[in-house]
């Protein structure tokens, strides 16, 4: 990091302590998982926002509340952006993939639970986070059982609003959830200060379709052999859209995907020719979680899409951008979010039908299902994921693994194995 | 046309040099505290300059010294199981610190494999402590006695540490500690038929690995399957003779 920010993060209140010991975690990995990666594109801009993510970034948010803005953190894909935006908050996604603060978080959670959950909580009581501690508020929801009980237990220590995601997606479901998002839009002014209005509304919904619609041309150049950007640095991508300054994210993806373009006319590709193409999919990978992808690309394969919340379940499908009222646009906005095919759903048959036209249209030649531990909606969902793929003779191997270490020499077996299996 | 293979697991390194149809040269040795440095003693004291590919968990660190090529142990084990038995469905391996189950097709080829996870249970290790837990000074002797254990006794934890207190329990309540071997073995046996069971079972089943050394192990297989169980000679070289094996295609291929 370039500046000196110590007084800023004391000023926001992190442990200093425990924060210099994150600190001296992440850049190592960073550069060996990244910076050795062979004919990168130019990422310039990305390597350096993630060497800045407790530097500038935060100096932004600090200067955006200095000004009276707001700042907002979630956890999950179903919280509407835009109606934070439209309020002039910023949406900022917590990441949650590292394990720290266990110790912490243990005293007030069950040892054997989701990583992604323990780790929030250990951001949160360790006191660590800068983005967390900038928030006002965070947004839970009630997806799977261990986020919405332990969402109670947050609330102790920074409020939080609870979305009601439904279970299932039958009209009266839809209809539960645009209740929902008509209070989320209540809860988002009252924290605010500031009435959302159909013009607020209506721009933030282009800025937020622009940033999805720069990823989508991301993820479509990906269909390319050989494939001009790894899975790693798109991994990374998709992680810093939940967080990043949204339009000059989307200015900066947009410049990528030219010089993308240019590599594709070019035939110009990140790996050896003939490398198998794979398309993970299963729990999200927060920041800086990149262990199973740094283990399958190392392994001579290319991710050439990632069927996650840190991926397409983050910005596929649109806001339609035409709209009569604000009404309308919360219908339009809730009803975009409804189609997300997240595990927590019963049942979830829409992600089944996507990894097989994902399998056909990015020629995937297997798909590796990555569920973190304890995750009981993903590694269930899993059998009826194993189901469909071996009906179309989609070779798919399966993983269950969290943020330690140990294991990466068992994963990198299964992982080499199941690649000469189907090279 | 000779080709060496190196099959570097976490208990034991075996070599195999072969040249397609008789194995011309094999060794199996302790791993020790050094793997990388031992496989490549083993390497460079080949009597001849063969291409060496290696597999098992030490491979990539042969990969930067001697091995011209790596595979992992599931790709070798199919290899050297499918030469040994040809039309053999399913390979069980118990090494030293990890089970594998390989389901073959018709030409040999992985079809489908499951590995246990990253703990002891269920592996040679397992077997090894239990054998210190119960005073025995060899695995060999642990096998044997264990052999003619009675049935009846069971140990109900998987995990080498709890299981290894209940063994001892059972000391301790007078138990003969030949039945509760037999219950150990038969744990193993559990284990691996779980696995077996993920990927299918077709026969006829190969077993390899240290524990197929075992007459204990191999004798609660029969009974578990119920089905044909083929054991090579040397059970410990299959992996590197698969890998060996796979040397020679990488030559026809240039
Ligand atoms: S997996 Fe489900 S609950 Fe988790 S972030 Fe995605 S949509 Fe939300
Ligand atoms: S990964 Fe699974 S268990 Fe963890 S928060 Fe997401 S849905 Fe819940």
């Amino acid at each position: 990091m370039s500046g000196d920010y110590r007084k800023m993060w004391e000023s926001i209140g992190l442990d200093l302590e425990a924060h210099d010991r994150l600190l001296q975690a992440l850049p190592p990995a960073y550069g060996e998982v990244y910076l050795t990666q062979e004919n990168r594109p130019a990422m310039d801009y990305f390597d350096f926002v993630v060497n800045e993510i407790h530097g500038l970034r935060i100096q932004e948010l600090q200067e955006h509340k200095a000004r009276g803005g707001k700042v907002i953190g979630t956890f999950c894909v179903f919280v509407p952006e835009e109606i934070i935006r439209a309020a002039g908050g910023i949406c900022i996604g917590l990441c949650s993939g590292i394990e720290i603060g266990s110790a912490q978080a243990e005293k007030v959670l069950p040892r054997s639970i989701c990583p992604l959950i323990k780790s929030f909580m250990g951001f949160k009581l360790a006191r660590v986070c800068p983005y967390f501690e900038s928030c006002d508020m965070v947004v839970g929801e009630t997806t799977c059982d261990g986020k919405k009980k332990a969402f109670e237990i947050l609330n102790d220590y920074v409020p939080v609003h609870v979305l009601e995601v439904p279970q299932m997606k039958r009209e009266k479901d839809r209809l539960l959830w645009r209740g929902e998002v008509g209070d989320f839009l209540a809860g988002v002014e009252e924290v605010t200060g500031n009435r959302v209005t159909a013009e607020s509304l209506a721009r933030s919904v282009r800025e937020v379709n622009g940033k999805r619609r720069a990823l989508a041309r991301l993820a479509g150049l990906r269909k390319n052999s050989p494939a001009p950007i790894s899975g790693k640095d798109s991994l990374l991508i998709e992680q810093i859209a939940m967080y990043d300054d949204v339009e000059r994210f989307t200015l900066k993806v947009n410049q990528l995907c030219d010089e993308l373009e240019k590599r594709v006319r070019e035939g110009v590709g990140v790996h050896r020719p003939g490398a198998p193409r794979i398309i993970v999919t299963g729990t999200p990978m927060a920041i800086p979680n990149w262990k199973v992808p740094h283990i399958i690309e190392g392994s001579g394969a290319v991710i050439v899409a990632e069927e996650l919340c840190t991926g397409l379940r983050y910005f596929e499908n649109t806001v339609p951008e035409e709209s009569e009222s604000m009404e309308q646009s919360l219908g339009t906005i809730a009803d975009r979010y409804m189609n997300i095919n997240c595990a927590c759903f019963t049942p979830n048959t829409g992600r089944m039908e996507k990894l097989v036209q994902l399998a056909e249209e990015y020629n995937a030649d297997g798909i590796i299902h990555c569920s973190l531990s304890f995750c009981d909606p993903y590694m269930i969902e899993a059998n009826r994921v194993e189901k469909m793929l071996k009906e179309k003779g989609i070779p798919m191997l399966k993983i269950e693994t969290d943020y330690g270490q140990e294991d990466v020499g068992q994963l990198r077996t299964r992982i080499e194995a199941f690649l000469e299996m189907i090279g | 046309m000779l080709s060496a293979g190196i099959d570097i697991g976490s208990r034991t390194i075996a070599l195999v040099v072969t040249d397609g149809k008789e194995i011309v040269q094999s060794a199996v040795v302790d791993t020790g505290f050094d793997p990388a440095k031992k496989a490549a003693e083993m390497a460079a004291g080949l009597t001849q300059a063969v291409p060496v590919t290696a597999t098992g968990y030490g491979r990539h660190s042969a990969k930067n010294g001697f091995a011209g090529h790596v595979i992992t142990e599931i790709k070798a084990h199919a290899l050297g199981a499918g030469r040994l038995f040809p039309g053999a469905g399913t390979v069980l391996d118990i090494g030293g610190q990890d089970m594998k189950v390989i389901l073959l097709d018709a030409k040999g080829n992985v079809e489908d494999f499951q590995m246990n996870d990253k703990c002891a249970a269920g592996t040679g290790k397992f077997l090894e402590v239990m054998a210190g837990a119960l005073g025995y000074g060899s695995v060999e002797d642990f096998g044997r006695d264990s052999l003619t254990g009675a049935p009846g006794t069971r140990i109900s934890s998987m995990c080498t540490v709890f299981a290894e207190s209940e063994a001892v329990s059972l000391v301790h309540r007078g138990t003969d500690r030949r039945d509760i071997g037999r219950a150990l073995h038969a744990s193993v046996i559990e284990r691996a038929f779980g696995l077996i069971q993920r990927v299918g079972c077709a026969a006829p089943l190969v077993f390899t690995g240290g524990a197929a050394l075992n007459p204990c192990v191999v004798q609660l297989l029969r009974e578990r399957i119920k089905g044909p169980v083929l054991i090579p000679g040397d059970p410990q070289l299959v992996g590197a003779l698969g890998a060996a094996l796979s040397g020679l295609e990488n030559k026809n291929q240039q």
